[in-house]
């Protein structure tokens, strides 16, 4: 673990959503940290939290959503209760985002120069001119052949592929020092998925920006992640180095999760897989969360919900690991 | 019987009915004006077609509540001393009356011929909406004013103020139908492919049968919510045709007509002559209006 | 883009003949024209000799291509009712429809899409709240009532502004205006609020609609996470795109007004075509009523392609589309 003072810290987030039939919990008591320049992968089901997590730390919950507790700082000032217009400033400029469908996040409407154009006008000190020029430096960055020209195409003349790496270099063009990408591949067909995520680590790792990953892809995940971060049902199971999680996961979630990867190496008759399914955020049990699919369930975990603990090399949120006076 | 009323109690769009104060009010409303204009001859004050009891002495009587106001005419009375309150009754009762009438007519056009295209399909098909498409290009009230001049062009003027009523109700009902053609035959398409049609295909059903006793039914629903919500187009249709002075004949006055003759007082102070029967229509189209917007919403949950 | 002028130019053909053969259907069929010209004592030779000058013992195509030629130079024959030339007749009040119809546009969409933004930016406020009952309001009463209304109040009570007519005019060759006198203006105030009030309420509640569904789609979200000033995200990439759809029913609402015209030139005893148009529906003069449907069908058809140039103007997916289906 480094010494550097994290870049971005999230303290015992929870994000609610008001309904008619009462509040849903979306996010409770996640907390962790990404240093400059560290990539954090973020894994887990369809509706787990993660790409909530991401947008309560660029600040675009949807409404009626809302952060209720917790803090969000970002180089050590709180970001979470900042006014609409200071967090614009931030937005963009300190923390860039990309989303996951490149064919819906461009408007339709705009040429992609005028897009990133625009973008860095609003945020650096310099000219229409001179954002021309870079816009096409951008364009050429991503890797879109004859930049020059097709700075005055509109989104709709890219292919998808093209058109995601249109939006990685909008995400990237203000130079802000974290990326919150939000399934940046899932949209994209397979053979496109690794050109881009190849691009969005050496981008990263040129520009020494910090990146959150969230992708439900494990190999994207152990390819580019430095640590990663398993969520469950709105909370964070386990986080750790993302060999040890890969290799060694202790929350039994992590490690059903690693185990339903078909390996590269061997033939396998069968895959493993996790019987039930997450439960809805309405329905979410007693004690942890994941306590009716777990093979290793034990009375406690039917009882009380377990915290973050020290489990070896990783940090896993499951009474296997705590004391045995704490496991009652 | 009672258990149907039941059911009806307990039924999702009396719940929505309920939860709607705004739809409510609309009820109540609409049932006033229904009931008070279906009913004018037993409770209306007066009779203001009984030319006996007309008095021209009482002609210009401001409402009640006003200095010059007789407590016999409510809403006062117009230029030869016709009670205000029961012009609008009786007038309420013909705006009704082709308004229903109207869209009674256009339904049954626009769901046979929407029908007609989406089942048998083809030529026919082709040729229905292209009249739909070309129609639906013009504003309605264009298409009735237009209908209506020809059609007075062609009878003889003496008989016209005998079937005028029906050359209005004739020329709403035709200005309107291809609404109802084209929601008809886009719920055909989608039915006339599904399994039962052609299992009765199959067995030897006739065509026409099909349509009628397996079709209709199924694409009635949508139909409903377009009518509802034509209604008060239709009332609105008919008044503006009777204040241009082309609609209804003048022995048998509806809202429109009463506005019409209203309006020429409007300058010499007697304003309860054409405001009162405005108030009227507007309460009836738009308390029409609001139980359309709130059937179609409750029907149609996606929608919301 | 020419071929696409094209294209829709073809596409519109089918209307206007199908408006003209109706049109041309009640000049041969309803009433008889012969009878009316020749007034009310001819011989039989008399008649004769006019038929075969109207030439309505031709067959029934060749009448009619005889009535789209004429149509096309703008003949019409003359009003049965005021026994002049249609054409004059028509020529000499659409000025007065025009800048009627123009002012009523300027104000709906002056005033409807601003309050359309307003109320799909800030749904919930209680300006938007009030505006949204108001359009209620507009869009179930009828024309004449709100002209009605207008008139008792700003006419009758206040005083304030005139209840009929154009007011003094000024020719400027053929055109008359009312727009350069006092007097014109304070005529053209209340009609023009009639007319365009119904069509503001409905473009409102029509950007609101699009405002709202745009507001939810990626690329203003992501617009947002680029930290772009609300100004810009608003104003520019959201009200852009609402533009799309409402060009279209716009477009289809001027249409509409000049036919909604009839109403409101009723009312205020405007001096146009439409209380033209209403006088000869009520005396069954068929040449001015044919006259008046083919140039409001003329009207429509030019809106529609208005309106198709404009999308393209907005929308670069359909340049490309057209072009690629073009090969």
């Amino acid at each position: 673990m480094s010494n550097t003072p994290p870049l971005l810290e999230v303290q015992n987030l929870r994000v609610e959503f008001p309904t008619r039939r009462g509040t849903l919990v979306a996010l409770d008591d996640v907390s962790f940290a990404i240093s400059p320049g560290e990539v954090l992968g973020v894994v887990g089901e369809s509706g787990a939290g993660k790409s909530m997590t991401g947008a309560a730390i660029i600040g675009l919950l949807e409404p009626p959503g809302r952060i209720a507790r917790g803090k969000i700082l970002l180089n050590g000032k709180r970001i979470d209760n900042l006014r609409y217009e200071e967090m614009r400033r931030i937005r963009g400029r300190e923390i860039g985002a990309i989303f996951q469908d490149p064919l819906t996040t461009l408007n339709p409407l705009y040429t992609v120069g005028k897009q990133l154009a625009e973008t860095m006008t609003t945020h650096l000190p310099i000219g229409p001119a001179e954002a021309k020029k870079r816009a096409i430096e951008w364009l050429e960055l991503v890797g879109i052949p004859a930049a020059a020209q097709r700075i005055d195409s509109y989104p709709h003349e890219f292919s998808g592929g093209m058109r995601q790496r249109v939006v990685i270099a909008l995400a990237l063009c203000a130079e802000p020092k974290l990326i919150v990408a939000d399934e940046p591949t899932t949209a994209l067909d397979v053979s496109i998925q690794a050109q881009v995520i190849a691009l969005l680590k050496t981008l990263a790792r040129e520009k020494g920006t910090a990146m959150m990953l969230v992708t439900h892809d494990m190999g994207v995940i152990a390819e580019t992640a430095d640590r990663v971060a398993v969520m469950y049902a709105g909370r964070i199971a386990e986080i750790g180095p993302v060999r040890e999680v890969v290799k060694h996961a202790r929350h039994p979630y992590s490690a059903g999760l690693m185990a339903s990867i078909p390996p590269l190496d061997r033939r396998v008759e069968r895959l493993a897989q996790i019987d039930g399914a997450m439960p809805r955020l309405s329905a979410i049990p007693r004690g942890c969360a994941y306590n009716p699919r777990c093979p290793q369930v034990f009375a406690k975990c039917r009882e009380d919900r377990p915290d973050l603990i020290d489990a070896g090399t990783t940090r896993a949120a499951c009474w296997l690991y705590a004391t045995e006076a704490a496991r009652g | 019987m009672a258990a149907a009323v039941r059911r009806f109690f307990d039924s999702d769009l009396w719940w929505s009915f309920t939860r709607s104060p705004v739809t409510v009010v609309s009820a109540i409303v609409a049932a006033i004006c229904i009931l008070g204009a279906v009913f004018a001859p037993l409770i209306a004050p007066h009779n203001p077609f009984d030319l006996a009891s007309l008095n021209l002495s009482d002609a210009f009587k401001p409402p009640s509540w006003e200095e010059d106001g007789a407590r016999e005419y409510l809403l006062g009375t117009d230029d030869q001393g016709r009670d205000v309150l029961s012009a609008i009754m009786y007038g309420a009762r013909v705006s009704l009356l082709v308004g229903l009438s109207a869209t009674i007519f256009a339904t049954l056009l626009g769901v046979t011929l929407g029908l007609l295209a989406g089942y048998v399909g083809g030529a026919l098909d082709s040729l229905l909406m292209r009249i739909c498409d070309i129609q639906l290009t013009f504003p309605s009230i264009l298409v009735a004013l237009l209908v209506d001049g020809v059609v007075r062009a062609v009878l003889p003027r003496e008989s016209h103020d005998q079937i005028a009523l029906f050359v209005v109700i004739f020329a709403i009902g035709i200005s309107e139908w291809p609404k109802f053609a084209r929601t008809v035959r886009g719920s055909t398409l989608v039915e006339r492919n599904k399994e039962y049609v052609q299992a009765a295909r199959v067995i030897g059903v006739k065509r026409a049968r099909i349509m009628v006793s397996h079709v209709l039914p199924n694409v009635i629903g949508p139909v409903l919510v377009v009518a509802t919500l034509n209604l008060g187009l239709a009332i609105l249709s008919e008044a503006t045709l009777s204040f241009l002075g082309v609609g209804v004949p003048p022995t048998q006055p509806s809202l429109g007509t009463l506005i019409r003759i209203g309006n020429d007082f409007l300058f010499s102070g007697e304003w309860w002559i054409t405001i009162f029967p405005g108030l009227a229509l507007i309460a009836m189209v738009l308390s029409v209006n609001l139980l359309g917007d709130w059937l179609r919403d409750a029907l149609n949950p996606k929608l919301r | 883009m020419f071929a696409f002028i094209i294209s829709r130019i073809m596409q519109a053909l089918p209307v206007l003949l199908s408006v003209a053969l109706i049109s041309f259907a009640m000049f041969a069929y309803v009433g008889d024209p012969v009878a009316i010209m020749l007034g009310q004592d001819y011989t039989q030779a008399q008649r004769d000799a006019l038929v075969a000058e109207l030439g309505l013992d031709q067959p029934f195509w060749v009448q009619f291509g005889v009535f789209l030629g004429n149509a096309a130079q703008g003949e019409f024959g003359l009003s049965y009712r005021l026994s002049r030339p249609v054409a004059d007749l028509i020529a000499e009040r659409a000025p007065a429809t025009l800048e009627l119809a123009f002012t009523a546009a300027a104000l709906a969409l002056l005033v409807g899409v601003p309050m359309g933004v307003y109320t799909g930016l800030y749904r919930n406020s209680w300006l938007s709240r009030f505006f949204l009952t108001f359009s209620l309001i507009g869009v179930s009463l009828p024309t004449f009532l709100i002209g009605i209304l207008l008139i008792l109040v700003f006419a009758v009570w206040l005083g304030w502004l005139p209840s009929f007519g154009r007011g003094d005019t000024v020719a400027l060759g053929w055109w008359s205006t009312g727009f350069l006198t006092w007097s014109g203006i304070k005529a053209l105030v209340l009609p023009a609020i009639t007319l365009g009030l119904f069509q503001l309420t409905l473009i409102m509640r029509l950007v609101r609609a699009e405002m709202l569904e745009v507001l939810r789609t990626d690329y203003i979200k992501f617009a947002r996470a680029r930290g772009l000033p609300n100004r810009a995200v608003h104003f520019g990439h959201a009200l852009k795109n609402t533009l799309v759809p409402v060009i279209t029913i716009v477009g289809l609402q001027l249409g509409a007004i000049i036919a909604f015209a009839i109403v409101t030139e009723t009312v205020f005893q405007w001096p146009g075509m439409g209380l033209l148009f209403i006088q000869s529906v009520g005396a069954a003069d068929v040449p001015i009523m044919g006259a008046y449907l083919l140039l409001i069908s003329l009207v429509f058809v030019t809106i529609n392609l208005i309106v198709d140039l404009l999308y393209y103007a907005v929308d670069p997916r359909l340049r490309i589309g057209r072009g690629k289906g073009g090969h």
